[in-house]
């Protein structure tokens, strides 16, 4: 199998990934998207993988490479429908809410003056958070009317347009930790605690994390999560409410796990290593039985002249342009 | 190739920094003298430059 892993920094986790992919004999090719001009017309050199695999530290780079890909037949993982869902935590919510999935409360306003109203409906304290955004960035919790007003005018003056959505989560009273599941082909292979004094428990924000058991409780709700979003390799995070027992709060689908694998004895990497290589394999058989091309590829191919669809595509190595 | 010999020199103090084996482009690395965030921008010589600050849509 030949596997594009797609990235724009190469960081500790894609280093464990590169070595789990060529430790189970995959041909691996790393590829700095920095480096890649895609044509929407022409796999190109893309043609060459069974699978690519995005482990993109930027969600801007991650959807508009897997935006192309995806449109030309390249099987991505994850996949596209994921990404964005994943991305974006009203997405997110909405996803959960359909496939009867426990989550927090969520009060959404795209104004300041309802999004006063929108966190009074969940009450004090409650929680403001990007709608995209990770490792706990910006996510505020808001203890009463004074600092509403102060965090929505900071955010209309100072922020971004995305910051205009009023995303208001209920504020769940945990105890000093949150729980954080591995889903890998829709199985819970690992999971972790991550404790902290802080209210924010991510890691990124100095959360010590420490392995737990995956109950079947917390399988059972991980892969439902995951399987409403979409995706092949997911980490779920959980919050647990006096009131209400589990609860998903958000599904992260390029996640990090470098000192999960010590902390679980489960070798995430190879794992996600492996079940990336399924995928390929399925993948490239059934385009094998199907005789081969992606529609929008045969379509391409009809409409443009030969020299034009060979001209662009994906490196040959790392760093480099064909 | 001994792995030892794979150095670079840290762009914020000058100190050598080590790898353990070739780097590929775009790795990051960290100086255990300045502590500055580094990233591979060249293999061939090893360059280092100071890595960028995170930005907003970077994450998990």
């Amino acid at each position: 199998m030949r596997i594009a892993m797609t990235y724009t920094r190469l960081r500790v986790e894609e280093r464990m990934l590169i070595d789990a992919f060529e430790d189970l004999g995959a041909d691996v090719t790393p590829i700095d998207l920095r480096t890649v001009v895609f044509n929407p017309t022409s796999l190109g050199d893309w043609a060459q993988y069974d699978a690519v695999f995005d482990r993109s530290l930027s969600l801007t780079n991650t959807l508009t490479s897997i935006r192309v890909l995806e449109s030309l037949g390249v099987r991505c993982i994850n996949p596209l429908g994921a990404i964005e869902t994943c991305a974006d935590k009203l997405a997110t919510t909405l996803a959960l809410i359909r496939a009867g999935v426990p989550t927090p409360e969520v009060r959404v306003a795209v104004d300041s003056e309802s999004g006063i109203d929108a966190i009074e409906q969940l009450g004090y304290p409650c929680v403001l958070k990007p709608t995209v955004g990770s490792w706990g960035r910006l996510v505020s919790r808001i203890n009463d009317r004074d600092a509403a007003e102060s965090i929505l005018e900071h955010r209309e003056v100072l922020g971004s347009v995305n910051h205009s959505v009023v995303y208001a989560q209920e504020h769940i009273n945990k105890p000093d930790r949150d729980i954080r599941v591995f889903v890998v082909g829709g199985n819970a292979i690992a999971a972790i605690e991550r404790r902290s004094e802080h209210w924010l428990t991510n890691t990124a924000r100095g959360a010590v994390a420490a392995g737990m058991e995956v109950t079947p409780e917390l399988a059972d709700l991980s892969v439902r999560a995951v399987a409403s979003v979409g995706a092949d390799i997911a980490a779920v995070d959980l919050l647990e409410c006096p009131r209400r027992g589990l609860l998903v709060n958000e599904i992260n689908h390029s996640m990090e796990f470098r000192n999960s694998t010590t902390t679980t004895g489960v070798e995430i990497h190879r794992v996600v290593a492996q079940h990336t290589l399924d995928i390929a394999q399925a993948h490239a058989s059934q385009a094998a039985s199907d005789g081969d091309i992606h529609p929008v590829q045969r379509a391409c191919d009809a409409s443009i002249d030969g020299e034009r669809a060979g001209s662009s595509g994906a490196p040959e190595r790392e760093g480099t342009l064909a | 190739m001994s792995t030892a010999t794979i150095t670079a020199t840290c762009p914020e103090c000058d100190a050598t920094v080590n790898f353990d084996r070739a780097p590929l482009n775009g790795e990051i690395a960290r100086c255990t003298d300045c502590a500055a965030e580094l990233e591979v921008i060249n293999t061939d010589p090893i360059t280092l430059e100071l890595a960028p600050e995170v930005e907003e849509d970077w994450g998990e």
